[in-house]
């Protein structure tokens, strides 16, 4: 079972049952509100699948992917607010300004009234301010907790900076009420379902994308990154360009996500991108599986249909669950669910090896099969390290 | 002049208040490699203790001196028992530790928030902490002043704690090597509890102490939490004499920048001054001197 799925054949199989459930099945099957809100789901995964790359393959621990996702969350924001205006307004103004600032479109804000620049700034600005902080903080070999500590700080600092400017950012309140997507009304549940496709059929990319990097050269690197750093350093590599470009393509992905996010949910505020949300994108990675490849994306969507569920009619619960997910999952399963199997075959095979005697005395021992051995050893690749560097 | 060193006082004391958080903080992470997220929720604890204890004493000088032993013991308690239900079965997963203490911490949050609920609470200040001295014709609120005096008097405190007696001696020989340490003959295990339960302790300090110069809220302790840390990591993990250094001019110059720019913007430029620090000690200001790689 195992070994089919992380064949050629079952990947690509698995692939299909994806793209089936989520582009065939779930259009027909929800309305158009559960489509939108699988959307939003769709987005937060698409975030988990860079962090699965960058934390559960490359062992940095990002506290901080908030501020990727709210970067081309905010640059979307600003188109569809410029645009909005355009077509809408008249006077090219976005409403919130006219309303708390000078009424006039500040100079930063004018790149992203053209659409192409938008797209591209959506997937280059996250992208490079990950490579120079990832620069910055991996040539000087920071590393560990420091690193998760620098990357918690940015996610503060974004989330203060985008509240002290209320009248450029919208302050707390953030970027809402947008009516236009690149001219197609947003309120037409066929417009929806194009957006939902599209965020789908993103999210397909970036498995797709994850699965061929973690199977290349520069996947194992990574993993060989995590688990030994300075014995990859002895062998000639350079770390720290392995670890910048794992958090790069984990950055620009979370960027993807948040420009997605806009339009399907309607709304961006910094409640979206601060500490608080930059930590809990982590806990559905953790319960799917870290090191695995459909281990995030699987434990970020169920996270966020129970959060949904639950958090609405029990407030109060639903915090204390999180948090007991947090201290259960990390703290006695750190390879999430997907290591169950392997940790109930390794149990099996405990008990068979305690008791050995009674077997045989009960009646002769079966012969061992020569050929099949009765497990394949383990995929140290799905293995979550024991980090034992301080 | 007055308003520069108005400036400089505030930084000051914002600094002390880091220091008291970021001590604890320290002396676990250097000790243990332990990242402690609920180390801001042991700060709340240590508020709320203080604000239950005005509630049976009424007199506001009186429970504020009951409050700070208590609020010692209460932190440090609730460390001890993270310490000895989770973290000590993950000394080997440092970056894991982080991640089961935010769990812990909103759980501490939400209920905080479901015992005293949502709103914030007041702690009255004693009369005689009201009112200011003039420090060369600059106001100084009393409030603040008795803060720097305490985290100083903790300070000093500590630092005895280390130098002068067994206790310290075994925490520094298992801060600079935990292996050679267990062969001497120092039970580890024991050191590391009670190094848990100073530094928890003293985050319930300056949980009381914040009392004085703010509302108690159950999220105290996410405002302080980023910046503890930044302090930890600016002065070097384990080194009080870094995290003295760092608190105060993390305090000042956020304060200084806060006056001359925005308190947002403020932030930021703080963020980008540590990542740029970091580039020249990637270690902290001190940092301990060993022969391994890393």
């Amino acid at each position: 079972m195992s070994t089919f799925l992380q064949s050629r054949w079952g990947v690509l199989t698995g692939f299909a049952v994806g793209a089936v459930l989520l582009l065939v099945l779930a259009p027909t099957g929800l309305s158009v509100f559960n489509l939108a809100l699988l959307g939003k789901f769709i987005c937060f995964a698409i975030v988990a699948v860079g962090i699965g790359l960058a934390w559960g393959r490359g062992g940095m621990l990002t506290l901080g992917q908030g501020v990727f996702f709210g970067l081309g969350a905010y640059i979307m924001a600003m188109h569809l607010k410029l645009a909005d205006a355009f077509l809408f307004g008249g006077s090219g103004v976005p409403d919130f300004m006219s309303l708390y600032g000078s009424g006039e479109v500040p100079g930063w804000w004018e790149p992203f009234r053209s659409p192409v620049v938008t797209l591209i700034a959506v997937v280059l600005v996250p992208g490079l301010v990950a490579l120079v902080l990832g620069l910055a903080v991996f040539k000087r070999r920071v590393k560990g907790a420091y690193f998760a500590i620098l990357s918690q700080a940015l996610a503060a600092a974004f989330a203060v900076f985008l509240i002290g400017q209320q009248a450029t950012t919208g302050g707390s309140n953030g970027l809402s009420g947008f009516r236009s997507f690149f001219g197609f009304d947003l309120k037409d549940p066929s417009n929806k379902l194009m957006l939902y496709s599209i965020a789908a059929v993103v999210l397909l990319l970036a498995v797709g994308t994850s699965r061929q990097l973690m199977n290349s050269r520069f996947g194992e690197l990574l993993i060989a990154v995590r688990d030994q750093e300075e014995r990859v350093r002895f062998l000639g590599y350079d770390p720290a360009t392995i670890k910048t470009v794992a958090y790069v393509i984990a950055a620009v992905m979370a960027g993807i996500a948040g420009a997605l996010f806009v339009p399907i949910v309607g709304i961006i505020s910094p409640a979206d991108v601060g500490v608080i949300p930059s930590i809990a994108f982590l806990i559905g990675v953790a319960i799917g599986g870290r090191a695995t490849l459909l281990g995030p994306v699987l434990g970020a969507l169920s996270v966020a249909i129970a959060q949904a569920s639950l958090s609405s009619t029990f407030p109060s619960f639903w915090v204390y669950f999180q948090g007991l997910l947090f201290v259960l999952v990390i703290g006695f399963m750190p390879g999430g669910l997907a290591s169950l199997p392997g940790l109930v075959s390794r149990l099996r095979r405990h008990r068979a090896e305690q008791h050995p005697t009674e077997q045989r005395k009960t009646e002769p021992a079966p012969p061992r099969p020569i050929l099949a051995p009765e497990s394949a050893p383990p995929a140290t690749a799905t293995e979550v390290p024991e980090e034992a560097s301080r | 002049m007055e308003l520069l060193i108005g400036q400089m006082f505030a930084g000051l004391s914002l600094g002390s208040v880091l220091l008291l958080a970021a001590l604890g903080l320290s002396l676990t992470f250097g000790q243990m490699g332990v990242i402690n997220m609920a180390h801001g929720e042991f700060m709340m604890a240590g508020a709320y203790t203080a604000f239950v204890v005005q509630r049976s004493i009424s007199d506001a000088g009186v429970s504020l001196l009951v409050s700070i032993p208590l609020g010692f013991l209460v932190g440090g308690l609730l460390g001890l028992v993270l310490e000895a239900v989770l973290l000590r079965r993950m000394y080997h997963r440092p970056l894991d530790t982080l991640l089961v203490t935010f769990g812990v911490a909103i759980i501490l949050q939400q209920a905080a928030r479901d015992i005293f609920g949502a709103p914030s609470v007041d702690v009255r200040a004693p009369a005689w902490l009201q009112g200011n001295i003039e420090l060369l014709g600059a106001p100084i609120p009393l409030t603040r002043l008795f803060i720097l005096l305490l985290s100083l008097l903790c300070l000093a405190g500590l630092v005895l704690v280390l130098k002068a007696t067994p206790l310290g001696r075994r925490i520094r020989a298992a801060v600079l090597n935990r292996d050679l340490a267990e062969t001497s003959g120092i039970s580890t295990r024991r050191t590391d509890q009670l190094t848990f339960f100073i530094g928890s302790g003293l985050a319930g300090v300056a949980g009381v102490a914040v009392t004085l110069i703010g509302s108690t809220g159950p999220y105290l302790g996410t405002n302080y939490i980023v910046d503890a840390f930044l302090v930890v990591v600016a002065g070097g993990v384990g080194q009080i004499k870094g995290a003295v250094i760092a608190a105060f001019a993390l305090g000042v110059l956020q304060s200084v920048f806060e006056f001359s720019t925005t308190a947002s913007i403020g932030k930021v430029l703080i963020l980008v001054l540590i990542v740029g620090f970091l580039q020249l000690r990637p270690q902290g200001i001190f940092s301990l001197k060993t022969r391994s790689l890393t």
